[in-house]
């Protein structure tokens, strides 16, 4: 209920400030579009197909870049939490490469993979990998030892600890993980977008931009938090499921 | 090694442990060898840091000793294993596991097929009290319940031993009497080898047939009583406060040794 009315008081503060502007022209009307323009852009793009087809595509690639990101961090994340060695090797290498802003490395990937979707799917992979990885390796590291000890006095194997004791003890960090992960793979779509596509929401914002109509500028970024919304209420879900009957952190 | 409804010997033979602290050879126990015979309970005592928890990490098998050997069944020890069950200070239960999830854990590793499975966690939750609360999750039982969690759980993998670490220490006094008592009762039904560290003396007395008094550390054995008392034992009795009395003096004396 709270969040509803949250949601509606968003609204209502937008419309007024916008309304406002229209009859005390702080700024120049066009530049602070209204919640009535807003919508009037999308029904037209929703008519003409492209609001459809740019948000598949953006999930699209959204979906595979964090699907393969996910898959190499979880593997990874294990052969380090397992294998002392992998550890030693895997860490400079991560710490090294991680702090670089991913958006200064966005031409390179444009160099070696083209400006098909590989490129965008390969930027959003190498973005939300190390996150992941960061974050399911600690999850993975950090599980009680006391666990591993009773479980092993009831007769685990070493296969029986880690997908009876490790993996279900871990879930609810590597579900974290995979949030944040996710999180950031909207934040750099739009940047991938913007440089190079011919579809996509970020290219419907450049679109926006370049025909100045700031209208569709907003109608796009609120599509990509709807996207946001919609896919962190799964994972969220999913967590909660993951974490059932565990007393809250 | 004998198995399967059994209790085994456990031989302590010369076990020595050192720890390195700060690039420091600092040992904790010294020349430990003990017989503990099949079937009986056995409590070690002593002061906080004497290296009683050092020994039953050892007979565990979560920790090698420096020198000398565990046998249990004959066999030494090698590492952890269900012929041990282990029942832990902080219950350390498997907090996504069900109540009976959690008790069916151990007989579900060993491949037992499911009806037998669902048999024996029904035996064990009604052994502890708990058939209630089978489906609940860890998180919402008291402290008592988590350890008659953890009891079952040792319990229903129908371990040779069981090693029992401070097992009451984190309950409220009353709780602990009446764990006290439980234990005792399902000692009285199951006839498992159970080494049990504390360092109440009450606690020794009213649950052991003998308490092996340690010394302050480096932990020797300083002495072993044989309790002869009938069960259930009376708290009351003068017979109980005369070995509480006696113990006392000899823990005594080695917790004066670290102050002085």
């Amino acid at each position: 209920m709270i969040r509803a009315l949250a949601l509606v008081a968003m609204l209502i503060a937008w419309a007024a400030v916008s309304y406002g502007n229209r009859s005390l022209e702080v700024v120049m009307p066009v530049l602070l579009p209204t919640p009535g323009e807003v919508a009037t852009v999308g029904v037209a793009l929703a008519r003409d197909g492209s609001l459809a087809r740019n948000l598949l595509v953006s999930a699209g690639r959204i979906g595979a870049g964090f699907a393969i990101a996910a898959a190499a961090a979880l593997a990874l994340g294990l052969a380090v939490a397992l294998y002392t060695p992998a550890r030693l090797a895997v860490e400079p290498v991560i710490e090294l490469v991680r702090p670089i802003p991913p958006l200064a490395f966005l031409p390179m990937f444009l160099v070696w993979f083209g400006l098909g979707e590989t490129s965008k799917v390969a930027f959003i992979a190498y973005t939300t990998f190390f996150p992941m990885f960061v974050g399911i390796a600690a999850s993975l590291l950090r599980v009680d030892v006391m666990l591993l000890r009773a479980a092993a006095s009831l007769g685990a194997t070493r296969w029986d600890l880690l997908h009876r004791v490790v993996l279900p003890a871990a879930l609810p960090g590597i579900v974290v993980a995979l949030r944040l992960g996710f999180g950031l793979a909207i934040f750099v779509i739009v940047g991938a977008e913007f440089i190079a596509a011919d579809a996509g929401l970020g290219n419907l914002i450049m679109e926006g931009r370049v025909f100045f109509n700031p209208a569709q500028i907003v109608m796009g970024a609120l599509l990509l938090g709807f996207l946001g919304a919609l896919v962190n209420a799964l994972l969220l879900s999913f967590e909660r499921r993951a974490v059932r009957g565990r007393a809250p952190q | 090694m004998s198995r399967a409804g059994g209790s085994a010997r456990v031989q302590v033979e010369g076990v020595h442990k050192s720890f390195d602290l700060d690039g420091r050879s600092t040992p904790a126990l010294l020349d430990v060898s003990l017989e503990i015979h099949a079937g009986e309970l056995l409590c070690l005592l002593g002061p906080s840091g004497c290296g009683k928890s050092t020994l039953l990490n050892i007979v565990a098998g979560f920790l090698p000793p420096t020198r000398g050997r565990v046998l249990v069944g004959g066999a030494p020890v090698t590492g952890p294993g269900p012929e041990r069950g282990v029942v832990f200070q902080e219950y350390v239960l498997f907090p996504w596991l069900t109540v009976a999830q959690n008790v069916e854990f151990g007989p579900r590793l060993m491949g037992k097929p499911a009806a037998g499975c669902r048999e024996i966690t029904a035996r064990y939750l009604e052994m502890v009290g708990l058939t209630a609360h089978a489906s609940k999750f860890p998180a919402q039982l008291s402290g008592g319940m988590k350890q008659r969690v953890a009891i079952a759980r040792a319990l229903a993998n129908d371990p040779a031993i069981v090693l029992m670490d401070e097992p009451f220490g984190a309950l409220d006094a009353q709780t602990r009497e009446v764990m006290q008592e439980e234990l005792s009762r399902i000692q009285r039904v199951e006839h498992k080898t159970i080494v049990f560290v504390t360092h109440s003396i009450r606690e020794a007395v009213y649950l052991a047939d003998r308490v092996v008094v340690m010394t302050s550390a480096p932990g020797r054995i300083k002495e072993i009583f044989t309790i002869k008392l009938p069960e259930p034992r009376d708290r009351f009795a003068p017979e109980f406060t005369q070995y509480e009395r006696e113990i006392t003096r000899l823990v005594k004396e080695e917790v004066m040794k670290v102050h002085e």
